[in-house]
């Protein structure tokens, strides 16, 4: 061999010895964790700061009285009917697109998903722009569920594909049926996907506003908002706030309860074998009625009543003139917000992904809690302390941003933490083996692994913001006018026409976020 | 001259002692392998040597200077010291040949450095712009040696670098590894649960037990005079027997054998007989053994005999002119005992 001794030890300068970190997390990540928690306890703090302030007597005087006992039930009875039919629904559908052989489920698929593209508000204004007639509690039940029952649908239909086909061919030879197979060793399997989309959809409902303006149905949400409007930081808008954060509480105190200790881990690595299909048969027309009914009434009627209006309006009512700007604006405030949130998502992702300790931990349950306050307890929030302590701060951009921050910050925590989670440490040490230095090797290799996540994360925070109305409403500044803003203005003054271009360039916008959704469920790593 | 030097060396997770009061030496183009069970230390070792953990007490040294302290150390990315792990860790973004320039800092003739170094592994030049997916476990582990051959490193470290292989691929590489290495003159620490992989690269084994060094030398003579039963047993099949020694010949239920001139204290102890020093023959009725079970794996038996006071000893043995079971048997033993100290 002539190659050989081509390499021999090359004598370098001594390097100089630096002193241990005894801390496995870098000082500077955990200052910037800190910072952002502390933004994070804003709302929280406010929460508190108005329980304190207001006294006992003014308090309870606001509180109990028969008005918001009469909103609190109302919110209470929907949540009651909406979520167990959503689950409902989402279970079966899940069920009919994975485990039978009913016909084009994949399209069934797409469309069970496709209404996450279509806002709750744009939903409800496409029923009641066709049918005026729908007012109070069952119209409002009937479009949240057809508007939130993919969020069910697609941790359930993820969790099917994960479950180890072996479990249940096992149960088929102790001798149960195919039906007493799927309540007795699927269902309980599904357990925690449908407590986590269940919790998610009360949490959208609790928090959601123009669905439930259009249709007349006042929920605590809905009679915040009107209050705040009619008195700025008032203390009657502030308290009842304090009873929404208390349902929220409670929402997330009964899914804990529900869900239990008991962890269902899969033994072994199991089959990679593809569940055998249920075979419907005759019933195959008869189960087919569902899908198809789900899909035109939560996709086909809102999509095609928004082609109508635009169809009718022509091209006059397109208001070109208004829906660039509104365009423009909505991007600028999803790019930048998206960009903001994930500069703050990312110390305590890393954090948390590779220097996990009793500190991260902590510090990440403060970013996190903020998804379980509403948006309408965010800007209430920051509406209160930029007018006492931060005046210049009130009604400006920056104040818009710190409210999607905040709104925003737990799903990009999630996405960029998992993202990280995924690239083997091995490849960070072996670039810093090779001579890169700690903050290069993590930019080289993990950062730019993750990336393609982290992205997907940003995009999803980006099309959050174009579609969320209800803080954009209370904290924009004068003179923003958004996509949603836009919509929502001409919604309140009937222009059917007119509101038709806005909501259609949300659903585009959308789109993209029921793509990645349908991957992230369908492709189980 | 040795390279590396470790001294006194600890380190604790917690309530874990990984590591304690370890000493090492390794001599310039030498190839060490550490070897012992799940939890003995050995990673630990490599990590604090590789500069991702810090020692508690101790010191490391490499070419005489000190890498490591208890209160200081030099950050990993100064140490120049190669590493190779368990799956290659090679990075997924990049193409064979970005990947074993990757740390070659001189770019201007980066490429042509890692074209050589892809022949030194022995590896097709067409493979440097596929991406590591489209590798052989076995061609990922060579990009990999050739990746942290690239920086001219003063010592290598491979982590368990052919467990993630078969069997037939993993003794393959391991010989080619050995080769490529000493051919590049570099210094190795090898870390391994297996046995015979140590054994087969290494011109140094050190075993490592609960985090302490339990015996160090050349594997041949590791293996032959061990230092005590643990060790025996860890690096291959051990018969341990009971005998009483006197001029120069240990007695014991196989007989009367002998031992090496520094072990023949006349006293009571313990002695090892590896299983091929072992011969199983036809014995008349008056054999003292009797052949209990012979299950034949091909070229191979796993016996069972049972002798004098109810005493029975499992070994491998060749098939050819077994005995029946149930057949009295004659043991005899070839080649001197060990005695352990």
């Amino acid at each position: 061999m002539t190659i050989a001794a081509t390499i021999i030890a090359t004598q370098m300068p001594p390097a100089p010895l630096v002193r241990h970190r005894r801390q496995a997390a870098h000082p500077a990540l955990v200052a910037a964790a800190l910072l952002v928690a502390a933004v994070a306890l804003i709302p929280a703090g406010f929460v508190i700061w108005v329980l304190i302030q207001s006294g006992w007597d003014t308090a309870s005087a606001m509180i109990f009285r028969p008005r918001v006992g009469e909103i609190f039930l109302a919110t209470v009875l929907l949540q009651a009917l909406a979520v167990p039919l959503s689950v409902l629904l989402a279970v079966v559908l899940a069920w009919l697109t994975e485990r039978s052989d009913l016909p084009f489920r994949g399209l069934w698929r797409w469309l069970a998903v496709a209404p996450l593209a279509i806002p709750a508000f744009v939903m409800a204004y496409a029923w009641d722009s066709t049918l005026p007639m729908l007012r109070g509690l069952w119209p409002a039940v009937g479009i949240s569920v057809l508007a939130y029952f993919p969020l069910v649908y697609l941790p359930v239909i993820a969790q099917l594909r994960r479950l180890d086909p072996a479990a249940e061919d096992v149960a088929a030879t102790l001798g149960h049926s195919p039906a007493r197979v799927f309540v007795t060793v699927v269902l309980p399997q599904l357990r925690l996907a449908i407590l986590g989309g269940g919790l998610l959809i009360a949490m959208h409902l609790l928090a959601e506003y123009g669905l439930f303006v259009l249709i007349r149905y006042d929920t605590l949400t809905v009679a915040i908002v009107n209050q705040f409007q009619a008195v700025y930081d008032g203390p009657a808008a502030n308290l009842m706030g304090i009873v929404l954060v208390a349902c929220a509480a409670g929402l997330l105190a009964l899914e804990a309860w529900l869900r239990g200790d008991r962890r269902y881990a899969r033994v072994g690595s199991g089959a990679a074998r593809v569940a055998p299909l249920a075979r419907l048969g005759k019933s195959a027309p008869l189960w087919m009625v569902l899908p198809i009914l789900v899909s035109l009434l939560a996709v086909g009627l809102p999509l095609a009543t928004l082609t109508r209006w635009l169809w009718i309006g022509g091209t006059a009512a397109l208001h070109l003139d208004q829906l660039l700007p509104a365009l423009g604006q909505s991007a600028f405030y999803a790019v930048l917000g998206a960009l903001f949130v994930t500069l703050a998502a990312l110390p305590i992702a890393w954090l948390s992904a590779r220097a996990p300790g009793p500190l991260q931990r902590a510090l990440e349950n403060v970013h996190l809690h903020v998804g379980a306050l509403p948006g309408v307890i965010v800007a209430l929030a920051l509406v209160a302390i930029s007018i006492r302590v931060a005046l210049p701060l009130y009604q400006t951009v920056a104040t818009m941003l710190i409210a999607y921050v905040l709104l925003f910050l737990p799903r990009a925590v999630v996405s960029i933490r998992a993202s990280i989670a995924q690239v083997p440490l091995e490849l960070q040490q072996a670039a810093t083996a090779l001579g890169r230095s700690p903050f290069r090797a993590a930019l080289g290799t993990t950062l730019r692994l993750a990336f393609p996540g982290i992205a997907a994360g940003m995009s999803l925070v980006a099309m959050g913001i174009v579609t969320e109305l209800t803080a954009t409403l209370m904290l924009s500044p004068i003179g923003t006018e958004t996509l949603a803003t836009q919509f929502w203005s001409r919604t309140g003054e009937f222009d059917h026409m007119g509101a038709a271009p806005f909501a259609i360039a949300m659903v585009v916008l959308s789109i993209p976020l029921c793509i990645i959704l349908h991957r992230q469920a369908t492709h189980t790593r | 001259m040795s390279v590396l030097s470790i001294r006194g060396l600890a380190k604790r997770y917690g309530a874990t002692q990984a590591l304690a009061d370890f000493d090492l030496d390794v001599a310039g183009g030498s190839r060490v392998a550490i070897v012992g069970p799940s939890g003995s230390g050995k990673t630990t070792l490599l990590r604090l040597i590789a500069g991702f953990e810090s020692p508690d007490a101790g010191e490391i040294k490499l070419d005489g200077q000190t890498l490591a302290t208890a209160e200081a150390g030099v950050p990993a990315h100064r140490r120049n010291v190669g590493l190779v792990m368990q799956e290659g860790a090679l990075f997924p973004h990049l193409s064979i040949l970005d990947n074993i320039r990757f740390g070659i800092t001189d770019r201007a003739d980066g490429e042509a450095e890692a074209l050589k170094l892809m022949d030194l592994v022995e590896l097709d030049r067409a493979m440097a712009n596929r991406s590591p997916h489209q590798l052989s476990g076995g061609q990922q582990q060579r990009v990999a040696l050739a990746r942290a051959l690239a920086r001219k490193p003063r010592l290598m470290l491979l982590d368990e670098p052919f467990s993630a292989l078969d069997t037939e691929l993993r003794e393959q590489l391991r010989r080619a590894t050995a080769d490529i290495l000493s051919r590049a003159n570099v210094a190795t620490i090898l870390v391994t649960h297996d046995r015979d992989e140590a054994m087969g690269f290494a011109d140094q084994l050190v075993v490592l037990r609960n985090g302490r060094l339990a015996q160090a030398g050349v594997p041949r003579a590791l293996y032959l005079a061990p230092a005590d039963e643990g060790v025996a047993s860890f690096l291959g099949a051990a018969i341990v027997l009971d005998a009483e020694v006197s001029d120069g010949h240990a007695a014991t239920m196989l007989g009367n054998l002998p031992l090496a001139a520094a072990h023949q204290a006349p006293g009571r102890a313990r002695v090892l007989v590896r299983p091929e020093q072992l011969q199983l023959a036809h014995a008349g009725e008056g054999g003292a053994w009797r052949l209990v079970s012979a299950l034949c794996v091909g070229p191979t038996a796993h016996v069972t005999v049972a002798g004098p006071a109810e005493t029975t000893i499992s070994f491998d043995t060749t098939t050819v002119g077994l005995p029946e079971p149930g057949r009295p048997v004659v043991l005899s033993v070839s080649g001197p005992a060990h005695r352990f100290a």
